[in-house]
C-alpha cells in the first residue's frame, strides 16, 4: 500500500517535471517549427506541427542580403571562436600553471589581482579598449575579438585551470623532477596532459560566449563581409516588423545549431564544469 | 649554497614569469591601462576625432543632476535586478529539490532544464521571444483561456519589463545546475536524525537544506546580480535597439552603448562605466558584508 502511494507520487513528480519541462521548451520547439512552416502560416497556426512542410525558409534566409550569403556569415563566426577558443587553451594554462605550480615573487598580488578581475565588469575598460583597437587599426578587423583571448583576458578560465591543476598530486611533479624534467618540460608532459577535462570546459564555454558574443562584434565590426552569424541575424530583422519572418527564424535555427551539438557531445563537461566552478 | 639557491630562485623567477607574460601583458593592457583610462576620459568630453578636452567633474555632475535618462534607466536596470535575480533563484532552487532525491532519469530533465540557459543569450532567442510575447503570442493566448486579456507585453512601454524579466527567470538552468551540486553535498544523515527527532519535510528544509545551501546560494547571488546588471542583448533586441518605446527599454547597459557608440559621448559613457562599477561593488559589498549574518559555512567556522 505504502509503496503504490510512493509510485503515485512518484509518478505524478515526474508527470509535474516533464510538463514544466516542455513549457520550458516550448520557445525553441516554437522556433524550430516554424521555420519549416510557410511565411502566412506562422503567425497564424496554433499548432506547432507544420501543415505544410517547407524548406524555402532555409534557402531564402540562406542568401543573406546585398549579395553576402549566411556561408560567409558562419565562416567568420567559426573562424573567431575557433581562435578564440584556441587563445584561451593556451594562454590560460600557461597562467594557470605558474599560479598553481610555480614560486614566484609578487605571486600573492597578481594573483588577488587576477581574482578581482573576474568580477570586473567589461564596461569599465569598453571604451579605452576601443580606442586602443581603433589606434592599431583594428576596427573591422577580427583582432579585436581574438587578441584579448590571446593575452588570458578571460581570468575566469585562469581560475578554473588552478584550482584543476591544484588536484593533480604534487608527488607525479616530485617524480618527473627526479626522472629530469625541468619547469617547463613538467608543463606540457605531466600537467597538460592531466588538464584535458579543464580544457574542455573552457574549449566549450569559449566557444559559445564568443558564438554569442552580440556585444563586442557589433562595436567592432561593421564591414558586411565580415559580420558574424548574430550580427546578419539582427540585420535579417527588423523591429518595425517588417521582416521576411520564416527566413529569420531557419537562420536562427541555424545559428543555434553549432552550440547545440557541443552541448550534447560534451554534456558531461560541460555540466560538471558549471557544477564545479559556478560558470555563467 | 646560499648562492645557488637565489640563482635557482631566479631562474624559477624568470620561467614564471614567462610563463604568466601574455596574461601580465594582457592584464596591463587591456585591463588595468584601460581602466585608468576610462577613468581618465571620465573627466573629459571626448568624441573619438578631437583629443580629449579636460572637463573636471562635469560629466558627473551632469549626471547626478541633470539626467533623466539615467536616473530612469538606473530605476530600470534595479527594477530588472531585484525581479529576475530572485525569482531566477527561487525557480533554480525549487527544481533543484525536485531533481534530487534520487529521481529517475535525471540527467534527460537536467539537460532539458539546462537548454534555455544555453540559448537564451543568443540573438535568435530574444527574437523568439518577441513572438511569444506578442499581443497575439502564446503567452496571451493561454492568459486568455484564463479570460485574462493579455497586454501588448512587447509594443506597450509599461510591460516590457517583464517579458525582459521572464527571459531572464527562463534561464535559471545554470543556476539550478550549481544548486543540484549543492544539495547532493549535504549529507543524508542529518536528514535522517532530524526524521527521528520527528521534523517534518518544510522544517527540513529550513533548518537543514537552505542552511546547508547558504554557501552555494551566497555565490549564485553574487553572479547573478553582476550578470544580471550587464544584461544588454534583450533589451537592445526586445526593444527597438535605441531604448524605445518611450525609453521602456532603456537598462544601463544600453544607455552607456547608445552614449559611447550612437553619439560618440566617449567621456560621458566613461563616466557612466564608473558610476556601474561602483554600484557592483557596493551590491556585491552588501552581499558579502551581509554574508557573515547568513551565510553558514560547515566547517565550524560560522561566517567567517
Amino acid at each position: 500500500m505504502l509503496t503504490m502511494r510512493r509510485n503515485y507520487s512518484a509518478a505524478i513528480k515526474h508527470i509535474l517535471i516533464i510538463l514544466i519541462g516542455l513549457a520550458m521548451l516550448y520557445p525553441v520547439l516554437w522556433l524550430l517549427a516554424s521555420s519549416f512552416k510557410p511565411n502566412q502560416d506562422i503567425f497564424t497556426e496554433t499548432g506547432l506541427w507544420p501543415h505544410t512542410f517547407t524548406f524555402d525558409n532555409y534557402r531564402n534566409g540562406w542568401k543573406g542580403f546585398q549579395g553576402v550569403t549566411f556561408a560567409r556569415f558562419f565562416g567568420n563566426s567559426a573562424l573567431v571562436s575557433a581562435l578564440a577558443v584556441l587563445g584561451n587553451i593556451v594562454t590560460c594554462s600557461l597562467a594557470a600553471y605558474a599560479f598553481a605550480r610555480l614560486e614566484f615573487r609578487f605571486k600573492k598580488v597578481w594573483f588577488s589581482l587576477m581574482l578581482v578581475t573576474i568580477m570586473l565588469p567589461y564596461h569599465v575598460t569598453l571604451v579605452p579598449q576601443y580606442i586602443i583597437f581603433s589606434e592599431l587599426h583594428w576596427i573591422n578587423t577580427f583582432y579585436p575579438l581574438i587578441v584579448p583571448k590571446w593575452l588570458a583576458h578571460d581570468s575566469f578560465f585562469v581560475l578554473l585551470m588552478v584550482q584543476f591543476i591544484r588536484g593533480i598530486p604534487r608527488e607525479l611533479d616530485e617524480s618527473a623532477t627526479i626522472d629530469g624534467c625541468n619547469q617547463r618540460t613538467l608543463y606540457f608532459r605531466i600537467i597538460l596532459p592531466l588538464l584535458v577535462p579543464a580544457l574542455i570546459t573552457t574549449a566549450i564555454f569559449t566557444f559559445i560566449w564568443t558564438w554569442d558574443d552580440f556585444f563586442s562584434q557589433m562595436i567592432y565590426l561593421s564591414d558586411l563581409k565580415l559580420f558574424t552569424v548574430q550580427l546578419g541575424i539582427r540585420a535579417l530583422f527588423d523591429p518595425s516588423g517588417s521582416s521576411d519572418w520564416g527566413a529569420l527564424l531557419a537562420i536562427s535555427v541555424l545559428s543555434l545549431l553549432p552550440i547545440t551539438i557541443i552541448f550534447l557531445a560534451f554534456q558531461r563537461y560541460f555540466l560538471d564544469g558549471i557544477a564545479t566552478t559556478g560558470l555563467k | 649554497m646560499r648562492t645557488s639557491r637565489r640563482s635557482l630562485l631566479q631562474t624559477h623567477n624568470r620561467t614564471a614569469y614567462a610563463f604568466l607574460l601574455p596574461w601580465l601583458i594582457g592584464f596591463f593592457c587591456l585591463t588595468l591601462g584601460p581602466m585608468l583610462g576610462s577613468l581618465y576620459l571620465s573627466l573629459t568630453k571626448y568624441n573619438l576625432l578631437s583629443s580629449p578636452h579636460w572637463i573636471g567633474f562635469d560629466n558627473y555632475k551632469t549626471i547626478f543632476s541633470d539626467d533623466s535618462t539615467f536616473t530612469h534607466s538606473l530605476v530600470l536596470t534595479f527594477k530588472y535586478v531585484l525581479l529576475s535575480v530572485p525569482l531566477r533563484l527561487i525557480f533554480a532552487l525549487l527544481v533543484a529539490m525536485a531533481l534530487n532525491k534520487g529521481i529517475r532519469g535525471l540527467g534527460l530533465y537536467r539537460t532539458v532544464y539546462y537548454v534555455p540557459s544555453l540559448l537564451g543569450g543568443s540573438v535568435a532567442i530574444s527574437i523568439v521571444w518577441r513572438q511569444i510575447f506578442d499581443s497575439e503570442g502564446i503567452v496571451n493566448k493561454f492568459l486568455g483561456w484564463f479570460g485574462i486579456a493579455g497586454p501588448s507585453w512587447i509594443a506597450h512601454p509599461d510591460y516590457l519589463l517583464y517579458p525582459i524579466v521572464a527571459l531572464s527567470v527562463w534561464q535559471f538552468g545554470s543556476s539550478m545546475v550549481i544548486f543540484l551540486a549543492g544539495l547532493k553535498q549535504i549529507p543524508a544523515d542529518l536528514y535522517e536524525a532530524s526524521q527521528v527527532d520527528g521534523a517534518g519535510k518544510i522544517r527540513q528544509f529550513f533548518r537543514i537544506t537552505l542552511p546547508m545551501l547558504t554557501p552555494v546560494l551566497f555565490f549564485n547571488l553574487i553572479m547573478t546580480i553582476i550578470n544580471s546588471f550587464q544584461a544588454f542583448t534583450p533589451a537592445y533586441v526586445l526593444g527597438d535597439g535605441r531604448g524605445g518605446p518611450l525609453d521602456a527599454s532603456m537598462f544601463y547597459t544600453l544607455y552607456l552603448y547608445l552614449k559611447g557608440f550612437a553619439y560618440f559621448d566617449m567621456g560621458y559613457a566613461s563616466a557612466l562605466a564608473w558610476i556601474m562599477l561602483i554600484i557592483i561593488a557596493v551590491l556585491t559589498g552588501i552581499v558579502f558584508a551581509t554574508s557573515r549574518y547568513w551565510v553558514f559555512y560547515g566547517d565550524g567556522k560560522e561566517g567567517r
